[in-house]
């Protein structure tokens, strides 16, 4: 039987936690955690060691650069797909150079989203 | 602040509730915010920091966070807790969209929400605030805009 890939969900929001677990939830896919800042978010990495993280950048205790730049330390094979309400070019650049492998802005549509989330997986 | 930079928020709200929704919102012509307070049930606050400093932030009724909580989640009986949340999110996403104009210099802080009848919500008082009223559905919200 296929093993389910691991996903832990992190953004401060809990409405976009629901959206992004209720708009994956036709993959292939084990919910292992979800996280509201950026300090919990690191200690459920380290507590489940997900295969897939969907990450927000602008979240309390510590922003998503930070916590992007430890899990990829910690686990270079994770994937990370930033899910942001910030839309400049830099940031993008900046989490893409530290190895998330998906970035894309809020707000974002079910279709947006699942099309970004399937990609990645096919990712190597 | 000028009028390009209430463009881009009117840009940034109008694309949220198009992408969001389906259904693009309306913008009133803005105006200068005077000593009235413009709150309603829920807002969303987000300072804003580096290159440009104030505030930003949006206002509404619990009855528009519920119609929009629907289009998001499918649900009808969203929880208050979902409800008050999804106020700081609507502000973080109209100010974090902004960044593609300002660029990542326009640093903004993490959403706070004001529930309820709180008075007015407090913005520096040496610079002119602006009032973007804004319809979506029947629903009656605001965008205020204080920057330097």
């Amino acid at each position: 039987m296929e093993s389910k890939v691991k996903v832990l969900i992190v953004d401060d929001s809990l409405i976009i936690r629901q959206a992004i677990e209720k708009n994956l939830n036709g993959f292939p896919i084990e919910i292992v955690g979800t996280a509201g800042d950026g300090k919990n978010a690191l200690e459920l990495f380290t507590q489940h060691q997900p295969d897939v993280v969907t990450l927000d950048i602008t979240m309390p205790e510590m922003d998503g650069i930070a916590v992007l730049e430890q899990m990829m330390g910690q686990n270079p094979a994770v994937k990370v797909m930033v899910i942001t309400a910030l839309k400049d070019k830099a940031t993008g650049l900046k989490a893409i150079q530290l190895g998330a492998k998906s970035y894309i802005t809020k707000p974002f549509t079910p279709e947006k989203l699942k099309t970004a989330f399937g990609r990645m997986l096919e990712k190597n | 602040m000028n009028e390009t930079d209430l463009h881009f928020f009117i840009d940034s709200t109008i694309n949220y509730f198009e992408e969001v929704t389906g259904e693009k919102a309306l913008t009133g012509i803005p105006y200068i915010k005077g000593k009235e307070p413009v709150i309603l049930e829920y807002s969303g606050i987000i300072g804003i920091s580096g290159k440009r400093k104030g505030c930003v932030y949006f206002t509404t009724t619990q009855a528009m966070l519920e119609s929009l909580a629907h289009e998001i989640l499918g649900i009808t009986d969203a929880a208050t807790e979902t409800v008050k949340d999804l106020a700081g999110e609507l502000a973080n996403t109209i100010s974090g969209n902004v960044r593609e104009a300002y660029g990542s210099s326009f640093m903004i802080s993490v959403p706070v929400v004001v529930e309820g009848k709180a008075k007015d919500i407090r913005l520096p008082e040496n610079v002119q605030s602006f009032v973007i009223p804004i319809t979506w559905k029947d629903f009656k919200s605001f965008l205020v805009v204080c920057l330097e």
